[in-house]
């Protein structure tokens, strides 16, 4: 064991999860002839050897770092929010509808117009689910899987059935939206080897530290952590976890609409018919359970992963190697993160006194620790 | 179209479609009522569907019709082997259960995908020429209306799904097995001292929903969808799962509950040949199954009752 | 008393380290076959720990351990029952949902084949029953039984297995007087027939009633074993704690100020939806503590939080203050000037993972200074923590540090901390001593008392009878919901508060 005091320890059991993830990929990549070596320095080479992977790095990470914040926030109120792909698809839809719908309004006014109408979409969403919970008590896993599946339909027909053909080329894919609804900027294009970076990753980053204040600053985000984590207490102490539900859940579903709005208005410019959930939802899922839920950590895995997906096309080219690797590696990472209670054994913390874990979800019935051996350990300092 | 052709073509095709739920979903009744919340069941099917395909695109030549049977019990080990992963984490590392589950989900269609690129050089298989085709029950089939409507050309797998289902509230409710199976989902630090190996027990439980949701995966692969792709699966395990929660974590409850997304998906798809229902908007159909699924949730469900243990990590403390 | 005895319990020189504390410090203790041997000590004295060990639940550092003259290893509890040991768990070891006799036979399962013999299982727990004079059901199921009924079947649990030890962990703590009673006749039979039983409890006069021996641990050690007939009460108290204990508490008389909580006629439906408070009525004024007692389970839960705002009153009024603040938010009443010390301090009273100082503004954090405009004011909080721990001597190295690394002492210090300096009128007290040693108990008392003397109006639900009538101006018995009868705690005795308990009124009862 390695003894460590607890920050570094916070530091260092993710990091040994990244290695392990790569190690396990390096593995796969082994066992079927691959070199990993070459993989993974083709990877960070064509993600970050030259201004235009940069760019499509920092792109790729813009709508993560906002569906990322949105789970974490639902996390935070003790919700699982799985719901991340419909209520960006929502957002995405929306955006680009409102743009193409009112191409003479002026872009000060339009931009907003559809940025917040794609936040609000997607907080519509989540709000069903979150309404369900705090009024029936629905289990809201069950309730957001179903929901994506809605909106991927109602999205479908909504495109093709209900818009006008005449914002549409096509079936199944719509006109591209002018200029002055689109978060595209010349100059960081062109900075960037004319890559796909647009102005939403300035509007992420102010999301990130708004996320940030909020949780550490506010009431309303002390209410929501109080409820996440022990609602019976938090009922007991005045609050409603009703609207706080409710609330948590709203502002999960515009973080994910706007992680939609950052596809929709930054990257594609247009949208096109799914044909399954779209994958920025699942991404975004990924880098909050990576980030762990603070901003710094939603950051940091953000641009890990767009680093490994942008890298991971240009290790398919270069190297030969399946892009898929590159999702297993990001699997493998959450899931050694996941099992950080075996992980954190590795280190042993200086200061910390009780060696017993303690589960912290769903913890059953009244207990009040008198009888277990891990607080006797601290009793015996008491009298 | 007559009554009983009607009645056969809906019958038919909503077992088709529930074999596979039924199937996964029964898995999920096992896995959380040893006290494992298993959300992975869409991973582990991926993968299921995934070796069932390579399997039988490989033995197809040599073994023929017999291919498909044994492509779902290669299916299943699959499953089972992949739902180790979600076993160790959860039973072994405390892992959260949901954590876990999802990390089955995102690593399962990318492995799939890469391991087809590996062995074919593209991102999805060939169609399969041996699959589950129609079967008739040589007798039952020839029952006046009932015969033709639930024995003739129908789904094998669906009807062993079903006769499993009711083996497996046997098996749950009415034997030393289930009895202790139950009490690690339910009291497990109880179950403990009363001598019942709740790791064991837990692992028991995980697996079969391994070996399940494999089976449920590989017969979706070779009796729906044909071959094996990225978008093989989409969602057939979230809907077990809501099988699993819809029937009250009860084998024949997710057994009729599967039946009923089967038929809602069905009627989706064989809806344009059915009258009346012809002429409602394509997209009602579609939305029909997960509309349902919440309103069901929302009026007779409410707050409920997984065993009390589910989702809770035991730690045998020493 | 027989000349030569054999053990059916030895235990020789135990050791358990907890990482570098040791929960049990060399500890020796024989238990001789047919006879009842009592085990005494303070919450947190390491008795629980040492029958663990014997149970096979955890392993001892060091130590030897005989049964029946043979040296064993314990090392699970399927060894510990082949050796014929069985453990009636304080906190009872029961599936709730399913029937009483799948918990009797799990781990034991009679099986025709494969299935269950739930017939052959049935007979056999009914000649059990009998034979002890056990009563139950074996087809209820547990969450529809009394709590005396679900002891019944930990005891049967243990003899289905062919326990001749048995071991009974504070049996007695859920009990009424006259279900303590019964339970005391049934342990003598049991060791009538032959069995041979350790009683862990820390009440004394348990221990004069049915056991032969006592041994005695404190802070891990043991203080010896003596002949039950041979010690006195007060002996053996001061054994158990270190020191001279005075059991009378010092109370002031105060003048009683005005009404402060009124409930009339109050009707409160539980969880399941069946009535729990039956047109109960009740007052407390200033300068007063009324002691609700009563057996768990008999509407407790439920006043308390239609008091508090956390449960719908169905009808009938709650004034405080002299404002009708029925169904009124949480918020509103705990702002009316209510403090609510809850009964399970780490489900209700605490948030354990946030840190001590958030936790001591629980229901405060939305005021100024600990806010302002919905921003948290962080230097606040901690300068309003570092009083409180000072004030209320909460034992902690920082008020940074997470509420679950507190004892348990500790937290229902920062419990009383944060709810008495609210500086409210009403206090509710809710079980404010369980689980807690004798020093962390007398502290609380003292704490109560003093607010009382201070003015204030008390309600203090508990299901000690000790606790309710060392504390109460007032005594209220609640049974089925309602008020089965008021009493002075100097005009009364346990006979007479057990009655009450069960329901049965006394001539002249004055309240209804």
């Amino acid at each position: 064991m390695i003894k460590v005091t607890p920050k570094v320890k916070n530091i260092l059991v993710p990091t040994v999860s990244i290695i392990a993830g790569f190690l396990v990929g390096a593995l796969i990549m082994l066992a079927w002839s691959y070199n990993p070596i070459e993989a993974y320095s083709s990877m960070f080479s064509s993600a970050l050897g030259n201004m235009n992977g940069i760019g499509e790095t920092i792109r790729e990470a813009t709508p993560l770092i906002f569906i990322a914040v949105g789970f974490a926030i639902a996390s935070k109120a003790g919700f699982f929010n799985i719901g991340l792909p419909g209520q960006a698809q929502a957002g995405w839809l929306t955006s680009i509808w409102i743009v193409l719908a009112f191409p003479k309004l002026p872009g000060y006014i339009l931009l907003p117009f559809a940025i917040i109408s794609g936040a609000i979409a997607g907080a519509i969403v989540a709000g069903i689910a979150g309404y369900l919970r705090a009024q029936f008590g629905t289990n809201e896993v069950i309730t957001t899987i179903m929901l994506n599946y809605i909106v991927l339909y109602v999205c479908q027909y909504l495109m093709q059935q209900v818009m006008p053909a005449s914002l549409r080329i096509g079936t199944d894919t719509t006109k591209t939206i002018s200029p002055n609804g689109s978060l595209k900027i010349g100059w960081l294009s062109t900075m960037f080897g004319d890559s796909r970076i647009n102005g939403g990753i300035f509007l992420a980053l102010i999301g990130l530290v708004l996320y940030w204040y909020f949780m550490k600053k506010t009431t309303a985000g002390f209410e929501i952590k109080a409820v996440g984590l022990n609602s019976f207490a938090s009922r007991y102490a005045g609050m409603s976890s009703k609207k706080n539900i409710i609330i948590s859940m709203l502002i999960s579903g515009a973080f994910a609409g706007l992680g939609g709005v950052a596809q929709g208005l930054g990257t594609y410019q247009n949208y096109f018919t799914q044909t399954s959930s779209v994958d920025i939802g699942w991404d975004g899922l990924s880098v909050a359970l990576l980030g762990g839920g603070t901003a710094w950590g939603i950051l940091i895995a953000a641009i890990l992963f767009s680093v490994l997906k942008i890298g991971g096309l240009g290790m398919q080219t270069i190297a030969g190697i399946p892009y898929e690797i590159v999702s297993i590696v990001i699997a493998a990472i959450i899931f050694f993160i996941a099992i950080n209670y075996v992980i954190g054994k590795i280190f042993k913390t200086k200061t910390n006194k009780s060696k017993y874990h303690i589960p912290t979800r769903k913890e059953k019935g009244p207990n009040n620790g008198v009888d277990g051996p891990g607080k006797k350990v601290i009793e015996g300092s008491t009298n | 179209m007559n009554f009983i052709t009607i009645m056969a073509l809906i019958v038919s095709s909503t077992l088709v479609y529930s074999a596979p739920l039924i199937l996964t979903s029964l898995g999920g009744v096992y896995s959380e009522n040893s006290g494992i919340v298993n959300i992975g069941l869409e991973g582990i099917m991926t993968i299921g569907a995934f070796a069932a395909i390579v399997f039988n695109l490989t033995f197809a030549p040599s073994m023929g019709s017999l291919t498909p049977w044994v492509g779902a019990l290669i299916g299943g080990i699959a499953g089972l082997i992949f739902s180790i992963l979600h076993a160790v984490a959860t039973i072994n590392f405390h892992a959260d259960h949901i954590i876990s589950g999802t990390v089955l989900n995102i690593m399962a269609p990318p492995l799939g995908v890469f391991l087809i690129k590996a062995l074919y050089d593209k991102g999805q298989t060939e169609n399969i020429t041996a699959n589950f085709g129609y079967f008739s029950f040589p007798g039952l089939s020839g029952i006046p209306v009932i015969g033709p409507i639930f024995f003739k050309n129908t789904s094998a797998p669906a009807w062993i799904a079903i006769i499993l289902a009711i083996f497996m509230w046997w098996l749950l409710y009415k034997t030393r097995f289930g009895l202790r199976l139950r009490s690690c989902g339910e009291n497990p630090q109880a179950a403990d001292t009363m001598g019942i190996n709740v790791y064991k027990m837990r692992y028991i439980g995980v697996l079969t929903s391994g070996f399940m949701g494999g089976l449920g995966g590989a017969i979706f692969a070779e009796a729906i969808a044909g071959n094996f792709s990225i978008s093989t699966i989409v969602g057939q395990g979230f809907m077990a799962l809501a099988a699993v929660i819809f029937g009250k974590w009860n084998p024949i409850g997710a057994m009729l509950s599967s039946l009923f997304f089967g038929f809602a998906q069905s009627l989706s798809i064989i809806g344009n040949q059915l009258p009346v229902i012809s002429n409602v908007p394509a997209v009602y159909m579609q939305i029909a199954p997960y509309v349902l699924t919440i309103i069901v949730l929302v009026l007779f469900l409410g707050k409920s009752v997984a065993p009390a243990a589910d989702g809770v990590n035991y730690i045998k403390s020493k | 008393m027989t000349t030569e005895k054999t053990n059916a319990i030895e235990m020789r020189h135990i050791v358990k380290k907890f990482g570098d504390f040791k929960a049990n410090d060399d500890i020796n203790l024989t238990l001789h076959q047919g006879e009842i041997l009592a085990l005494l000590g303070e919450n947190g004295a390491g008795k629980s720990t040492l029958m663990r060990i014997l149970s096979g639940l955890l392993e001892p550092t060091s130590g030897e351990i005989f049964v029946k003259g043979k040296k064993v290893e314990i090392n699970s509890p399927t060894k510990a029952k082949e050796l014929g040991i069985g453990m009636v768990h304080q906190h009872f070891m029961l599936m709730e949902s399913f029937t009483v006799l799948e918990n009797i036979i799990l781990g034991h399962e009679p099986t025709n084949g494969v299935a269950l013999d739930i017939k052959k299982a049935r007979e056999q727990i009914l000649k059990l029953s009998e034979k002890y004079g056990l009563a139950i059901d074996p087809d209820a199921q547990i969450s529809n039984i009394t709590v005396a009924q679900q002891q019944r079947v930990e005891i049967l649990k243990v003899l289905y297995r062919g326990a001749d030890i048995l071991i009974f962990d504070e049996p007695t703590a859920v009990l009424t007087p006259q279900e303590i009673t019964e339970f005391i006749q049934i342990i003598k039979n049991l060791a009538k027939e032959g069995k041979s039983i350790i009683l862990i409890t820390h009440k004394l006069s348990e221990i004069k009633a049915v056991a032969d021996q006592v041994t005695i641990i404190r802070r891990g050690r043991d203080v010896g074993t003596f002949e039950v007939a041979n010690v006195d009460d007060n002996r053996l108290a001061e054994l158990m704690v270190g020191h001279h204990v005075n059991m009378k508490l010092n109370k002031k008389s105060v003048k009683l100020g005005r009404e402060i909580l009124k409930v009339e006629n109050l009707k409160v439906k539980n969880t399941r939806g069946s009535f729990a408070v039956k047109k109960l009525s009740l007052n407390i004024h200033g300068g007063e503590i009324l002691g609700l007692a009563g057996i768990d389970g008999n509407g407790q839960d439920e006043l308390v939080e239609a008091i508090t705002g956390l449960r719908h009153v169905n009808s009938g009024k709650v004034i405080i203050n002299n404002q009708n603040m029925t169904n009124k938010k949480v918020r509103q009443i705990t702002e009316a000037g209510v403090a609510h010390i809850p009964a399970d301090r780490q489900k209700y009273g605490l948030i354990l993972n946030l840190p001590l100082a958030e936790n001591l503004v629980l229901q405060t954090y939305y005021k100024q200074p600990y806010s302002k405009h919905g921003i948290i004011n962080h230097q606040a909080i901690y300068e309003h923590a570092e009083e409180l721990i000072k004030k209320y001597d909460i034992r902690t190295t920082s008020a940074e540090l997470p509420a679950s690394d507190l004892s348990g002492g500790n937290q229902q210090k920062a419990i009383i901390a944060r709810e008495l300096d609210r500086n409210s009128d009403l206090i509710i007290a809710f079980q404010p001593t369980r689980g807690l040693d004798v020093g962390a108990i007398e502290y609380i008392h003292k704490q109560l008392l003093a607010e009382r003397d201070a003015g204030k109006a008390v309600l203090l639900v508990s299901y000690e009878l000790d606790e309710i009538m060392q504390l109460s101006d007032r005594i209220a018995v609640l049974h089925d919901g309602k008020i089965s009868g008021e009493v002075k705690p100097e005009d009364t005795n346990d006979t007479e508060l057990g009655l009450l308990m069960t329901g049965i009124k006394k001539e002249g009862a004055v309240n209804d």
